[in-house]
């Protein structure tokens, strides 16, 4: 039995209420505010409910019960900031076999304030702990561009078109009245702007954020009685590569990216060429260009001149990131349930930003630091 | 050179799969394992191999000639390190790479060109643990410099 495309349905989506600085919530309010949104917006209750996923362990069972679901399909996948694109993958087979009806996919996450996050250093005896935490680096800001160098000189690709890819996002978060960055910025600014980790600034980095959203999936067949538009699942696909960035295969190309992206890709029977929209996770901003290339929107070495020729800016021909991405709109740490709720708004017509006539949304993530990966295909319309 | 860590960097924690490993590095020697089937070389330890899982593998001491594969310069505070300082990977001879960091050079782009000849050295951080950290090489052999060594 194979995924027949189209036949589940995304017929709820919602972020929290607010978003950036919420001090009001914990993680898992955040989770449940975000949860009650996606609900009405479905207009269902908790017992309509008989699936959910939660990021991380142990952890299903208490948003499950603070919200009031008996589920009868669980998931607890925790593989980084694209949890949620295999929360929505394995959701839609789950659905597919009957495992349950409607699935919840939340996600809630005190990023910025910090109230009863789940965040812990490394422990000395495991394997990151022993190989990669003695020699200093310090969160994400730290690890992630390591492999930048190497991908710099291999394609000869020059600082000033990562400072690009933040300028552009500037320029669609400019659309979107829920960014959190607003205000345009040059080249320059991005260029002079402190340094973090060299060779990347703070403007190349995302924001950190308090926030969540949360989406409900169903079976298309009952799609259509839901009072939003449908977003119709066409593909998808994952993979795991590396829990250490050191060990990366090849530190120009993420390979978790490219199993997952052909596999959805393949799953949807589309080509690159039907592709409206586009989201790829941008936690820093060379991420955009590894996921150009790894998906084969472009070839290799060849991202970083695609978007200074504003292909992926308004009114260029492949919009990504429309939000204004991980780099403007918000980032609470685990990004990718927001890349998804953006292809979801592209695909109903009802972005801020909204592009013309959305018919497929590709939808990128990464997991770790080129640790996971997920892609989820959305359609307008069910394949007849 | 007298190289001499600052307190609060994090230590390792040996497990029974890495033991060997880190016993190595006290005495100054860079272990890696080879697999039995395949003759390639692998890090991080582990007592299989990840190119075939056959536990036909055994540990050898590695040349400790390495090329820098890519890197950044932290520039704010961390516990046990004075910003700014390369956090880098490192290419071994054999093949396989590992996190480090370069010592005995400016922590500059400048002095840190990709696939610079290093060298192994190690700076104990207490009687059990050293660290195995990597500085440009004195003498670098010929044809190495500039050359991704890739894997044996």
């Amino acid at each position: 039995m194979s995924y027949v495309p189209g036949s589940v349905a995304v017929v709820g989506a919602a972020e929290t209420t607010h978003l950036g600085a919420v001090p009001n919530l914990s993680e898992i309010g955040l989770a449940a505010d975000a949860a009650l949104n996606a609900m009405a917006d479905a207009g269902l209750k908790p017992g309509d409910i008989d699936g959910i996923a939660w990021v991380g362990a142990m952890r299903p069972q208490l948003l499950a019960q603070y919200l009031g679901i008996t589920p009868r399909w669980v998931d607890g996948t925790s593989v980084g900031g694209c949890s949620f694109m295999l929360h929505v993958r394995h959701a839609a087979a789950a659905i597919a076999a009957g495992y349950c009806n409607t699935a919840l996919i939340c996600h809630g996450e005190s990023g910025k304030s910090r109230i009863a996050g789940a965040q812990r250093p490394p422990e000395p005896a495991t394997l990151n702990g022993q190989f990669e935490a003695p020699f200093g680096p310090f969160g994400p800001p730290t690890l992630f561009p390591i492999p930048v160098l190497r991908y710099m000189k291999t394609y000869g690709v020059t600082e000033e078109m990562f400072a690009t890819v933040a300028v552009v996002q500037r320029e669609w978060a400019g659309k979107n009245p829920r960014a959190m960055f607003r205000d345009p910025i040059s080249v320059d600014d991005v260029l002079n702007s402190r340094m973090i980790a060299w060779p990347f600034r703070i403007l190349m980095c995302c924001l950190v954020t308090d926030g969540g959203g949360a989406l409900i999936l169903t079976s298309a067949d009952r799609a259509k009685d839901f009072p939003g538009k449908p977003a119709y699942i066409l593909g998808s696909g994952e993979s795991v590569e590396t829990g250490m960035i050191s060990q990366m295969e090849d530190f120009t190309s993420s390979r978790a990216f490219r199993v997952a992206g052909p596999e959805a890709f393949k799953m949807a029977g589309i080509a690159h060429a039907d592709v409206d929209h586009l989201m790829i996770y941008d936690a820093f901003a060379h991420l955009p260009l590894y996921g150009l290339e790894d998906l084969g929107f472009v070839p290799r070495g060849e991202a970083g001149r695609y978007i200074m020729d504003r292909n992926t800016a308004p009114g260029g021909k492949l919009p990504m990131n429309t939000n204004g991405g991980g780099l403007s709109y918000t980032h609470t740490g685990m990004y990718g349930m927001f890349a998804l709720q953006e292809s979801v708004r592209q695909v109903r017509g009802i972005a801020p930003a909204q592009v013309p006539d959305v018919d497929i949304s590709v939808c990128h993530g990464v997991g770790g630091m080129f640790g996971a990966s997920g892609t989820i295909i959305f359609g307008r319309d069910r394949p007849s | 050179m007298t190289i001499t860590l600052e307190p609060g960097r994090p230590k390792p924690m040996p497990t029974p799969e890495t033991k060997h490993f880190w016993d190595g590095a006290k005495d100054g020697k860079l272990l890696l394992q080879r697999c039995g089937d395949t003759g390639r070389a692998y890090f991080p330890p582990r007592p299989f191999s990840p190119y075939t899982g056959t536990r036909n593998v055994s540990v050898f001491e590695a040349s400790g000639r390495a090329t820098l594969h890519s890197y950044v310069i932290h520039h704010r505070p961390v516990p046990g390190f004075t910003p700014p300082y390369a956090i880098a990977v490192v290419e071994l001879e054999e093949g396989p790479r590992m996190m480090t960091n370069i010592v005995g050079c400016p922590q500059t782009p400048e002095a840190l060109p990709l696939d610079l000849a290093l060298e192994v050295v190690f700076v104990p951080m207490d009687d059990a643990i050293s660290l195995p950290l990597f500085r440009p090489a004195a003498t670098p052999a010929a044809g190495r410099t500039g050359v991704s060594m890739g894997v044996e």
